[in-house]
């Protein structure tokens, strides 16, 4: 392995094999095309979770709006696919061929303006990690320069969610409105509907999660991951330590919609559409919970979060559709109180030291080593 | 009393300054000034507004009027963080560290390098940074604990750890609120000696009520009383001021 011991110690290298060999191999090989598809929707959360814990676990700042970011990159990729997909070849029947097929039934008789950067594909990509990035700056310079902050962002933040799915919805000529941006086929030329298509989509996005997995690592261990800790118990100390509070949140806000907005994206790609109905509120606190139950203090945990949970959505709302939302609200809670770290966390507390006494007795010198590892990073 | 431009040789000159709380003037009027390595101790009884004073000069409370000079530079207009880039240095009265880091981590945020968002992302833990995080690692008895989290430490510990952290940013003026209420008797000797030893080559403005400390380290001592000057002066002068006396001392 290239990466070296600083950079993951023993435990999270091995939780970074772990999720690798279930990702790329177990995973792949065990499931058919469908089930896989699925584990790629459930990663998209992952996605989203990672920043969770940069800005929720380690900045403190709790965002219940996440849902905002991963639609604006899911939007993005989708209006780029859409696009696409209406060729004046493909949209012949309609009285303004070459436009979207739900302007046209909307009576627009042009592109609107915003639609024609993503004609272009590197346009789009920008736009995927700019456009949220963007957004993030504004809403975080403008709540964080004022000191709001806790439960008021929070609520801020759901407001936010809910009006841009009011704005989707009602500008129904423009975005699609609550069907959102559906019947899309190919991505640069390539069909992405076939079996084929899903399954290296599945890699790709697999690919990309680690590279988000390693970015928020780098994040965590340089010495802005320690003032996020920092600011979250004291921010008056790190203020009157020389550093501009506001700035910091504003990073780990803009950061976080990033990531999110790269699993947004990928979402559009796996499941071919792109709505209103996972920007809202209620998608939003649905990813606030995958982190929770994960850990949020744990990059890792937070992955786990979104497979589990939406393992579970899936299989209970296969057989019993009207209390899976139950069981969701009853699993936050049972997790807020008591195991305010998530499956990680109780992996640390109760797994974790099992498996360290077991090797200890095996062989005492390899635990004098572990130790060392587990002590925090210089 | 000088009144309009002051002479350079000041390193702190608050003048008229005023903050009111809903019409309460909790510093009503002020004016002193402290010069270059001058230990200044401010005393007063409980609600004189003594902490207040701190915050303002630090930024944490804005003025209502009035003007905080530092070094020439209108302290009032500026943010927290720009006040300590000035030289400014604000240890609270109750320790305030980081109790999720180890006491390395909370020296080394005080490092007065990489501060922006970038700088902190690219920041180094070079050589220069450990030697001076051990440095003042020792200064403050913590050399054997750097890499224990805060959060074990004792209060008086989380204290010295604060006053570390100071140190670490090498300020102009320290100023240090109460530094050894709620310290044992031990801890009081051994944080008098450190902080006899830090207060070189800078100016220091401390609040305290232990009246003996305050004889050992002041060179001029300035007695607050609901927001006013009482009295201002050396500690013999004050001491012996009949309304220190009446409101303060006597009792």
């Amino acid at each position: 392995m290239v990466i070296n011991s600083r950079f993951f110690n023993r435990s999270e290298l091995l939780g970074f094999l772990a999720l690798a060999a279930l990702l790329l191999v177990i995973l792949p090989l065990s499931l058919d095309i469908f089930r896989l598809n699925l584990v790629a929707k459930y990663l998209t959360y992952a996605f989203v979770g990672i920043g969770l814990v940069l800005c929720w676990g380690y900045g403190g700042i709790l965002s219940l709006g996440q849902g905002v970011f991963f639609g604006l990159g899911g939007y993005c990729m989708a209006m780029y696919l859409k696009l696409e997909a209406s060729s004046v070849a493909n949209t012949k029947i309609q009285s303004t061929p070459g436009i979207p097929d739900f302007m046209d039934w909307n009576q627009l008789t042009s592109l609107p303006f915003f639609w024609k950067p993503f004609h272009s594909f590197p346009v789009t990509l920008l736009a995927i990690l700019l456009v949220p990035a963007f957004f993030a700056l504004i809403i975080g310079a403008a709540m964080f320069k004022r000191r709001v902050g806790g439960v008021y962002f929070a609520i801020i933040t759901q407001a936010i969610a809910a009006i841009l799915t009011i704005l989707i919805v009602g500008q129904q000529g423009y975005t699609g409105g609550i069907n959102g941006i559906t019947d899309l086929r190919t991505l640069h030329g390539w069909d992405i509907r076939t079996d084929h298509a899903k399954f290296i989509l599945y890699f790709v996005e697999v690919v990309l999660l680690f590279g988000c997995i390693v970015a928020a690592q780098f994040i965590r261990l340089t010495k802005l991951g320690r003032i996020l800790v920092a600011m979250r118990e004291q921010e008056d100390r790190v203020r009157f330590s020389g550093y501009s509070v506001a700035n910091f949140k504003i990073f780990a806000f803009c950061a976080a919609a990033v990531f999110a907005a790269i699993g947004g994206a990928m979402f559009t790609l796996e499941v071919g559409f792109m709505s209103p109905s996972f920007v809202g509120i209620v998608p939003s606190i649905e990813m606030v919970i995958y982190t929770a139950v994960g850990g949020r203090m744990s990059i890792f945990g937070a992955v786990w979060g979104a497979l589990l949970v939406n393992f579970a959505k899936t299989s209970l709302s296969e057989s019993f559709p009207q209390l899976w939302l139950f069981g969701l609200g009853a699993l936050f809670i049972a997790v807020v109180l008591a195991f305010p770290n998530g499956l990680s966390g109780i992996w640390a507390d109760h797994i974790q030291p099992r498996i360290d006494r077991l090797f200890a007795s095996r062989k005492s010198k390899s635990a004098a080593g572990m130790i060392a590892d587990g002590a925090p990073a210089e | 009393m000088l009144v309009g431009h002051q002479p350079k040789d000041f390193l702190l000159a608050v003048s008229g300054l005023t903050v009111s709380f809903d019409g309460f003037k909790a510093v009503n009027d002020l004016s002193f000034y402290v010069e270059e390595n001058e230990i200044r101790v401010i005393i007063g009884p409980n609600g004189a507004g003594k902490t207040t004073v701190l915050d303002l000069i630090c930024g944490k409370t804005r003025a209502t009027s009035g003007s905080i000079q530092f070094r020439g530079q209108e302290l009032t207009r500026l943010r927290e963080n720009e006040i300590v880039q000035a030289g400014v240095g604000r240890k609270f009265q109750t320790p305030s560290v980081f109790e999720d880091l180890t006491v390395f981590e909370n020296l080394e945020i005080s490092y007065p390098r990489g501060r922006t968002v970038f700088g902190s992302l690219t920041f180094q833990r070079d050589d220069a940074v450990k030697q001076r995080v051990e440095e003042v690692a020792e200064m403050i008895f913590l050399k054997d604990r750097l890499n224990t989290y805060a959060d074990q430490l004792s209060h008086g510990q989380k204290q010295w750890l604060e006053i570390g952290m100071l140190l670490i940013q090498d300020p102009d003026l320290l100023m240090l609120d109460e530094p050894v209420a709620g310290m044992s008797v031990s801890e009081r000797a051994k944080t008098a000696e450190l902080l006899n030893r830090i207060i070189k080559d800078r100016s220091v403005l401390v609040i305290e009520h232990d009246m003996k400390f305050v004889e050992d380290i002041a060179h001029k001592v300035t007695v607050l009383h609901q927001g006013q000057i009482l009295s201002e002066g050396t500690m013999e002068h004050v001491k012996n001021d009949p309304k220190v006396i009446e409101v303060y001392l006597g009792h």
